[in-house]
């Protein structure tokens, strides 16, 4: 029978949790790496039983924990993260010059065929592949000696890479976002980059049309049109049909066009979700009242979902990699909160059901779909 | 034999149970004590000091014999005390946060 794995990341610590395909009654372990802050944990497309897991902590700094049984038992293997060669600078927030200091892995991408490769995306902004299983990293150093890179800044939270999105169709092209760098894909599996931010308008920098330095928060595409990626960017919702070379804003009638996640549902590939946050000095949804919006027409006309989700004293937030998709029949859209909620709507945003309140502030939430 | 005392959240890391006694090869020093003990425990290489640089990690705390050792160069000697096993040699998460 078929049934979904939610694989949790919050502020102490990791839960799993499974349900049958119904997704109406939830199974939950946890917390796993308790105490410990969980960036990001995600399944391998390729063996649903191996999961890579990023743990981190201001204290002990980086782990990268693997199960190889669905996430009932864990092993760490390498947290070594080293930057290949000299590490230059890139700008520190007062734009002077700042070395590159490895902090924490902001997001884990496994390949789609190989469950032994997964990408890193790491804070300050780098690649890291392992074709081990995690037991070691290599820095895909062209992104990071990137000609603009003297030039990227941290965003408030950091200069991390914290988006990776592999091309179905071509393992050999990924997408990948930088806070405040922006967009930038490879066709050569990490060789090269080329920034891809035409398009983007970006009020808070002195260029507002600039290269590189525009706050993507989110990036996403549907596996039958990889030209097609959707963003999230600090402010405005944007889509490009030509891989990025060009970006033009589709956030219509959205009541606020800042947000972080932007997801895709499993078989719509012009059906996209969001969730509008007031705005970047409010990190909460309007009015209290949290809403998922969707657009059946890859932008401009959107919709709210409000059907079982808070509308009233809802002052959470829904962060970048807290948002996902699964690809049962009816496509499943899930999202977690800073307030510890987590959501599903096993409709398609019809109507939405709570999984599990209370938990810490959530920081990622993906599913595998299990059949 | 030098006696180690880690923090609640390495020894989960490493599963430890209690103290850890280690032997160091040559001079009894911070390093050499944090060198057994990452020889032990692989999992804990960057946990208290930074891969490549080996510096301290900011909010991790050395206190020997009742004084923080925290800022002493990696090849300080240890008190006797403390390489004798009299005293442990204390790894402490810093307390910060507010």
């Amino acid at each position: 029978m078929s049934g979904v794995r939610l694989l949790v990341g919050t502020r102490k610590g990791a839960f799993v949790m499974n349900s049958d395909g119904k997704r109406a009654k939830w199974d939950i372990s946890g917390p796993h790496f308790a105490g410990w802050e969980m960036y990001h944990i995600k399944g391998s497309p390729a063996d649903p039983n191996r999961i890579y897991a990023s743990q981190t902590s201001g204290w002990f700094g980086q782990q990268v924990q693997r199960s190889n049984d669905g996430g009932v038992t864990w092993e760490p293997v390498s947290n070594k993260f080293l930057y290949d060669g000299p590490t230059g600078t890139h700008q520190w927030y007062d734009g002077t010059p700042h070395p590159w200091e490895f902090k924490r892995v902001w997001h884990l991408e496994p390949s789609h065929t190989d469950p032994d490769t997964v990408f890193a995306g790491v804070e300050d902004a780098a690649m890291f592949r392992s074709t081990d299983g995690g037991a070691s990293w290599q820095e895909l150093p062209g992104l990071r000696n990137h000609s603009t890179g003297n030039r990227w800044q941290p965003g408030a939270g950091g200069m991390g890479l914290h988006t990776i999105v592999i091309d179905p169709s071509n393992a050999g092209r990924m997408y990948i976002a930088i806070s405040a760098a922006g967009a930038f894909r490879t066709e050569d599996c990490g060789a090269t980059w080329k920034p891809i931010n035409r398009g983007l308008r970006s009020e808070y920098i002195p260029d507002q049309t600039a290269e590189v330095g525009h706050c993507v928060h989110r990036i996403a595409l549907h596996r039958s049109k990889p030209d097609t990626v959707f963003m999230q960017k600090h402010w405005d919702v944007m889509r490009t049909d030509d891989a990025g070379e060009n970006w033009r804003e589709v956030s219509g009638n959205l009541p606020t066009d800042f947000g972080f996640v932007i997801d895709v549902h499993a078989h719509e590939p012009e059906t996209i979700y969001v969730v509008p946050i007031k705005s970047d000095r409010e990190h909460y949804p309007i009015d209290g009242k949290l809403q998922v919006w969707r657009s059946r027409t890859g932008g401009n006309e959107w919709e709210p979902l409000t059907n079982g989700l808070p509308q009233a004293n809802c002052y959470v937030d829904v962060l970048r990699d807290a948002m996902c998709v699964d690809s049962l029949d009816d496509c499943g859209i899930y999202f977690g909160t800073t307030g510890g909620q987590v959501f599903c709507s096993p409709d398609g945003g019809n109507r939405w059901n709570t999984v599990v309140d209370h938990l810490p502030p959530v920081l990622s939430v993906e599913v595998q779909t299990l059949k | 034999m030098i006696r180690v005392e880690l923090p609640a959240q390495l020894r989960i890391l490493a599963k430890i149970k209690g103290e850890v006694e280690v032997e160091v090869a040559g001079p009894a020093t911070i390093g050499a004590v944090l060198d057994a003990i990452e020889a032990r425990y692989p999992v804990l290489e960057g946990a208290i000091r930074d891969h490549g640089t080996l510096r301290r990690r900011p909010f991790v705390r050395y206190f020997l014999c009742g004084q923080d050792w925290s800022h002493e160069p990696a090849d300080t000697p240890l008190p006797e005390a403390v390489a004798e096993g009299r005293e442990p040699f204390l790894v402490i998460g810093a307390i910060a946060g507010g």
